[in-house]
């Protein structure tokens, strides 16, 4: 199938593209990558007459440190976030869950932004925001805001982001204490879209008790998936021992709500997502070190 | 409204310029404006790898990506691999190891082998199968890919 008929308008600033998303309006999309947005032009799922192409927008295209944390603009591409030692050094889960994205083509292309903005419930850089507890900069022509990324995706794959407005970056914010996380998810086969996934953050005081967590689940509702509150009030102030964090995943697992598709019952899903969760949470405690690393 | 722009790219080496329809994607583009078939389309959603090109130098799936977001880029594709009658050490490893047979996922992997082996000198097998892992291959079941992967490893210099 083929897309609707669309005008196509590149643009070349942050300015020039609010411009646009105000001169088009409701009518108007915008497209960074296009690896989330043009499978839906493909299918109809969305007609906008206008595509309005940041592709070339080079502000929004760059990695860099910012009180200890990362921000990275939201059209670098995903390649570029795998490959940069500063995202190893300082926001290892987002590294080691970068690279379970799609394949390298997916990468080379797809940027951090629209993978955000899309809020695909089976996303890995939604999870990673959720539990990182990133902070999205959004722009509009009102103004400038900051969300935190539990507020940003509102569910059944849409954000808390305004039709005027655009995501300029993504922050990383650095965690104080002693930090540990893992990314993993689970697909058939090893590679392609996975069923389940789960991002684990924690983070570890002087007396070795855990001080914060961040759960990010993929897979398990309409919408990526804050899950720290069904595990916080077990492990807030605790030594996070093998125990502890069984009864933590336990936790998770009782408080989501998976749908059964052809990929999963919702049995499975939940089954899936109290053992990811276990491991994650085991292996953030295990590795967990003083923040950032270097 | 207009649904119509004008492009400019660069396509293995040749410069061509076309006004197309805004919604045409890259493969398209290749096949019916350039009639350049070598690049195939399956899924068209970007899973089977069959569509893949470089794009300034990085893969991509061309089904998802528009023409238009190629103007100004480079775009290679399996036209551009062999020199005249010589074919380049990629396309020479598969023809000795057999690594194809309906031929119809090849011009892809050979174009994900392309980018894959210009960054990596020497991987394992385990590398390689993870790397062809994006381009089904519904004939041969892989083994002979492996190895010419392997042989192209060798036989490439770069």
């Amino acid at each position: 199938m083929r897309p609707s008929p669309f005008a196509y308008i590149s643009v070349r600033s942050v300015d020039e593209a609010l411009q646009a998303l105000a001169d088009y309006g409701e009518e108007s999309k915008l497209l960074a990558g296009g690896l989330s947005l043009v499978p839906l032009l493909n299918v109809r799922q969305v007609r906008p007459r206008h595509v309005i192409d940041l592709g070339r927008v080079d502000e929004l295209n760059y990695i860099r440190l910012q009180d200890g944390g990362l921000m990275i603009g939201a059209l670098t591409r995903q390649r570029t976030v795998e490959d940069s030692m500063l995202v190893r050094d300082h926001c290892p889960l987002l590294y080691e869950a970068i690279k379970q994205i799609g394949y390298v083509r997916i990468r080379n292309q797809g940027t951090i932004g629209g993978a955000i903005v899309h809020a695909d419930p089976l996303g890995e850089l939604p999870a990673v925001a959720i539990a990182a507890g990133a902070r999205l900069h959004v722009r509009g022509l009102r103004g400038d805001r900051v969300l935190d990324a539990v507020a940003f995706f509102t569910g059944g794959g849409t954000t808390a982001l305004a039709h005027d407005e655009l995501l300029l970056a993504v922050e990383f914010p650095a965690w104080v204490g002693s930090v540990g996380s893992r990314f993993r998810e689970f697909s058939p086969g090893g590679s392609g879209y996975a069923i389940v996934g789960v991002a684990a953050m924690l983070s570890i005081d002087d007396a070795g008790l855990v001080q914060r967590i961040g759960l990010g689940l993929m897979g398990v509702a309409d919408c990526p998936f804050d899950a720290a509150f069904a595990a916080a009030g077990l492990l807030h102030g605790r030594t996070p021992d093998a125990a502890v964090l069984t009864q933590a995943a336990d936790a998770v697992a009782t408080a989501i709500t998976p749908n059964s598709d052809l990929k999963g019952s919702a049995a499975y899903r939940r089954h899936l997502a109290r053992t990811l969760t276990e491991q994650t949470l085991k292996d953030a405690a295990g590795q967990a070190r003083p923040y950032p690393m270097h | 409204m207009n649904t119509e722009n004008a492009v400019m790219m660069t396509v293995n080496g040749n410069e061509v310029s076309r006004t197309i329809p805004a919604r045409r994607s890259l493969a398209e583009f290749l096949r019916e404006d350039l009639n350049l078939t070598g690049t195939h389309v399956g899924c068209e959603q970007g899973v089977c790898g069959a569509c893949t090109v470089l794009l300034d130098g990085r893969s991509v799936p061309s089904c998802l990506v528009l023409a238009s977001q190629a103007d100004g880029c480079a775009v290679s594709t399996v036209e551009g691999m062999a020199n005249g009658q010589d074919l380049h050490p990629i396309q020479q490893a598969f023809w000795q190891e057999h690594g194809l047979q309906c031929g119809f996922c090849t011009s892809g992997i050979l174009m994900t082998v392309y980018e894959f082996l210009l960054r990596t000198h020497g991987p394992s097998e385990e590398e390689i199968r993870r790397t062809l892992a994006g381009n089904i291959c519904r004939c041969t079941g892989y083994q002979n890919i492996v190895k010419a992967v392997m042989a192209a490893d060798r036989m490439w210099e770069r």
